[in-house]
C-alpha cells in the first residue's frame, strides 16, 4: 500500500542517531528509479496528457527525496506548489488546447538528432565534473533536526531573506496580473 | 551497500537536467517543451537541497524560491500559450514563425 | 523479532510508532485506521439515507435488514457484481487511475490524523501542511476523471468542481494558518505545525481555539467549515455531481466497482477535513474542560462517556426491537436487531473496564467528534438549497478569502498586543 510506503519513508526521516537506517539505499533507488522512469515518460509520450501524469510522479518521487534529505518543509511546499497547483494549472490547459489531430503528428522536431547530441554532450560535461570534482563533495557528519526545520527556515526567511521574500510575493502579484492579462479574450 | 552520499542524489539531478534538456529540444508540443522545463527547474531543486544536508538551510530556502519561481512562470507561459493557440489554432512549437524573414 | 515488536509496547516509550522508527506497529496503525475509516464509510452510507429521510419525514431503507441496516451490504454486493463499462475512445489507463489518486491522495491524509498523543501513524514536523498538500491531489483525480470519460458532461462537471476545490482551498489555507497563528502564543514564542503539537497548544494554552480571541477563532472555524463543505463537493457546494444539474458530473461514466471507489473517497475526504477542523479548533482529543474541571472525579465521570455511549445505543436498538411488527415474517430481523443491540452492550461493558477505557478514551472523544461533524454534513444536505456555480465561485473568492485575511491580520494583531 501506498500508505505504508510513505509512512516507512517518514519512519526514515529521524536524524541517525548511531546507525544509519537500514532501508534508505532501497528508497532512494525506488524513488530515483520512479523519477527517471517518470522523466522519460514526460519526454516521450505522445499523449500530453500521459506526459503531465508522468511529470506528477516524478514531482511526488521528487517530494519522497526530499524527506530522505532531511527537508520536510520543501516537501511539503514542493506536493501543495507543484503537484497540487502547477500540475493541476498543465492538466486544466492541456485540455483546453488539446487537439485531436495533433495526437497523429509526429511528437519529435526535425533537429532531433542535434538535440540529443548536444544534450549528450552536456551529461557528458556533467559527468566529468563529478568525476574530477569529488573531493568537492565532503560527506560532513552532520545530522540536522528535523523537528525544527520549519520553524529554522521560518525564522531565516523572515531574517536574512526578508527582501527576496518581498520581492518573491511582488513577483507572484505580476505572474497573476500577467496570466489574467494574457489569457483575456479582449483587454 | 554503499551508503547513499550527496553524489548520488547529485547524480539522479544531473540525469533529470539532461532528460529535460532533451525534452526542450526534440518535442514538438509546446506543453511538452513546458513541463521539460520544469523537468530541469526540479533538478536544480535537489541539486540545492542535497547541498543544504552539509552547508546550512540556505539551499532550502533558496529551493522554495525557486518553487514560487516556476509557479510564477508556469503560470504565465500557459497564458501566453492560451494566446497563442487562439490565434493560431496549433500546439506546435514549430509554427511559431511569424517573425521570421 | 519478538523485541522488535514489544519494544513499542514498553511504558517509557510515549511516541507515534512513526517516531519511534518501529515499522511493524506503523503498518498495524495503518490497518487500524484503513479498517476503522472503511467501516465509517459503511455506517456513513446507511446513516445518510436514514437521517436524510427522516429530515424529509419519510423512512428511509427498512426492508434490506432491520430498519435497513443491511442496505450498505446490498449496495457492496450489488456494484461489485455490476458490468464494468468503459465508455468507448475513453483512455484506459487515465480512466482507471484517476479513482486511485483520489482514494490515494484521501487516504494519505489519515498518516498525521492523531487520534490521541501518541494514537497516530506518525507525527510530521509539517503534519497541517503534509494534509493540505495531499488533500490538494484530490483535484488531479478529479480532473483526470471528467477527461478520460470523453464525454462532455464529466468533462464541465470536473473542470467545474476542480475549479471550485481550487478556490475553497485557498480560504481553507488561511483559516489553517491564523490557528497554527495561535499555537505561537506560547512562552517561547515559536508555533507548530505538527498535529499533536497543536492540540498540545490548545492544552498548554487552556482553551480550544475555537473560542481563543472570540469571536476571532470561531470566525476562522467558520471559515474552515464553509469550505471544507466545498471542497469535498457536498451540499450546499454539490453543483458539480448533482443529478438534476450534469447527470452526476465527473462520475458520471463510472460504473460498478469504481463509482463506489468514488463515494469511499468522498466519504474520507468528509471525515480527514472533519478531523484537520477537530484538530485545529476543537481540542482534538481533549475531553470537554480538561482544565476547567480537573481532578479524579471530573475524570472519572468524563471517562464513563464511552460505555455510556454504547448503552444509550443498546437501548435504542432494544427500543426499536420491541417495536417491530409481531408477525412471523419479521422473526428473523426481530432477532437480529436484538443481537445488534447485544453487541452494543457488550462493547460498552467492555470500555467500562478502567485499562480499556484509560487507553481508549482519546479516540473516543475524537470520534465523537467527527461524528458530530458528519451528522453536520447530513443535516447541511438536507437543509440548504444547492449553490449556482456562479454564486458558489463569489462566495469562494470575494466573500471567504476576504474574511480570511481580515481573521488573520486581526488574530496576529491581538496575537502580539496580549
Amino acid at each position: 500500500m501506498i500508505s505504508s510506503i510513505i509512512a516507512a519513508a517518514l519512519v526514515q526521516t529521524r536524524p541517525p542517531a548511531d546507525m544509519q537506517p537500514v532501508a534508505t539505499p532501497f528508497f532512494f533507488y525506488l524513488l530515483s528509479g520512479l523519477m527517471i522512469v517518470g522523466g522519460l515518460m514526460v519526454i516521450t509520450r505522445k499523449n500530453p496528457v500521459h506526459s503531465a501524469l508522468a511529470l506528477i510522479v516524478t514531482l511526488l518521487g521528487q517530494a519522497g527525496l526530499y524527506l530522505m534529505l532531511y527537508a520536510p518543509f520543501v516537501a511539503g511546499v514542493q506536493i501543495i506548489l507543484y503537484v497540487g497547483g502547477i500540475m493541476v494549472l498543465f492538466l486544466f490547459v492541456i485540455m483546453l488546447v488539446n487537439l485531436e489531430r495533433t495526437q497523429q503528428e509526429k511528437s519529435f522536431n526535425k533537429q532531433w538528432a542535434v538535440g540529443l547530441a548536444a544534450a549528450a554532450a552536456l551529461g557528458a560535461m556533467f559527468v566529468s565534473v563529478y568525476v574530477k570534482g569529488r573531493a568537492l563533495f565532503p560527506e560532513l557528519p552532520v545530522a540536522p533536526l528535523e523537528g525544527e526545520n520549519t520553524q529554522r527556515i521560518g525564522s531565516m526567511l523572515y531574517g536574512n531573506y526578508m527582501f527576496a521574500f518581498e520581492i518573491a510575493s511582488l513577483l507572484l502579484l505580476v505572474a497573476i496580473i500577467g496570466a489574467v492579462v494574457m489569457a483575456k479574450k479582449r483587454i | 551497500m554503499v551508503p547513499i552520499t550527496t553524489l548520488h542524489y547529485l547524480v539522479v539531478a544531473a540525469a533529470l537536467f539532461v532528460l529535460g534538456v532533451v525534452g526542450v529540444l526534440t518535442r514538438r508540443n509546446v506543453v511538452i517543451v513546458l513541463m521539460s522545463i520544469e523537468l530541469i527547474l526540479n533538478a536544480v531543486n535537489l541539486n540545492l537541497v542535497a547541498f543544504s544536508r552539509i552547508w546550512g538551510l540556505h539551499g532550502q530556502v533558496f529551493a522554495i524560491f525557486v518553487i514560487t519561481d516556476a509557479a510564477a512562470e508556469a503560470a504565465v507561459g500557459l497564458g501566453i500559450l492560451i494566446a497563442f493557440f487562439r490565434n493560431k489554432e496549433t500546439v506546435n512549437i514549430d509554427e511559431v514563425d511569424l517573425l521570421k524573414w | 523479532m519478538l523485541n522488535y515488536i514489544t519494544s513499542y509496547l514498553d511504558k517509557s516509550v510515549q511516541m507515534t510508532p512513526g517516531q519511534a522508527g518501529n515499522l511493524f506497529w506503523a503498518l498495524v496503525y495503518i490497518l487500524l485506521v484503513f479498517g476503522g475509516v472503511s467501516l465509517a464509510v459503511v455506517c456513513m452510507n446507511w446513516l445518510e439515507r436514514k437521517i436524510l429521510a427522516h429530515m424529509q419525514i419519510r423512512l428511509g431503507p427498512m426492508r434490506v435488514g432491520p430498519h435497513g441496516l443491511l442496505q450498505p451490504i446490498a449496495d457492496a454486493i450489488k456494484l461489485i457484481l455490476k458490468e464494468d463499462i468503459i465508455p468507448a475512445n475513453a483512455d484506459v489507463a487515465v480512466f482507471w487511475l484517476a479513482p486511485l489518486i483520489i482514494l490515494l491522495a484521501v487516504f494519505s491524509v489519515y498518516c498525521v490524523v492523531p487520534f490521541g498523543p501518541t494514537h497516530a501513524i506518525t507525527d510530521m514536523n509539517i503534519g497541517i501542511l503534509f494534509m493540505l498538500g495531499v488533500s490538494s491531489l484530490g483535484v488531479l483525480g478529479i480532473v483526470m476523471a471528467g477527461w478520460a470519460s470523453n464525454s462532455h458532461y464529466p468533462l464541465i462537471g470536473a473542470l467545474r468542481s476542480s475549479a471550485q476545490m481550487v478556490s475553497y482551498e485557498v480560504a481553507m489555507g488561511l483559516a489553517v494558518v491564523s490557528a497554527v497563528l495561535m499555537t505561537s502564543l506560547n512562552a517561547t514564542g515559536t508555533g507548530t505545525l505538527s498535529m499533536i503539537g497543536i492540540v498540545q497548544a490548545q492544552y498548554a494554552q487552556h482553551v480550544w481555539f475555537v473560542f481563543k480571541f472570540f469571536p476571532l477563532g470561531f470566525i476562522a472555524f467558520g471559515v474552515f467549515a464553509i469550505a471544507m463543505v466545498a471542497e469535498t463537493n457536498r451540499a450546499p457546494f454539490d453543483l458539480p455531481e448533482a443529478e438534476s444539474e450534469l447527470t452526476a458530473g465527473f462520475h458520471t461514466e463510472y460504473s460498478g466497482l469504481r463509482w463506489s471507489l468514488f463515494m469511499l473517497g468522498e466519504y474520507g475526504a468528509m471525515i480527514a477535513v472533519s478531523s484537520i477542523a477537530i484538530t485545529l479548533w476543537l481540542g482534538g482529543w481533549m475531553r470537554p474542560f480538561p482544565n476547567l474541571l480537573h481532578g479524579a472525579a471530573f475524570d472519572l465521570a468524563f471517562s464513563l462517556f464511552p460505555a455510556l455511549t454504547f448503552f444509550g445505543l443498546a437501548g435504542l436498538t432494544f427500543y426499536s426491537t420491541s417495536r417491530m411488527p409481531k408477525h412471523p415474517y419479521f422473526r428473523l430481523q426481530t432477532l437480529g436487531l436484538g443481537v445488534f443491540g447485544a453487541l452494543f452492550a457488550v462493547i460498552g461493558l467492555i470500555l467500562l473496564i478502567p485499562p480499556v477505557f484509560q487507553r481508549v478514551q482519546d479516540i473516543y472523544w475524537f470520534i465523537a467528534k467527527i461524528a458530530v461533524f458528519m451528522y453536520l454534513f447530513i443535516w447541511y444536505r438536507g437543509t440548504f438549497p444547492r449553490y449556482r456555480f456562479d454564486q458558489l465561485m463569489k462566495v469562494g473568492w470575494k466573500v471567504l478569502l476576504p474574511i480570511g485575511l481580515g481573521v488573520l491580520v486581526l488574530t496576529a494583531i491581538v496575537g502580539v498586543m496580549v
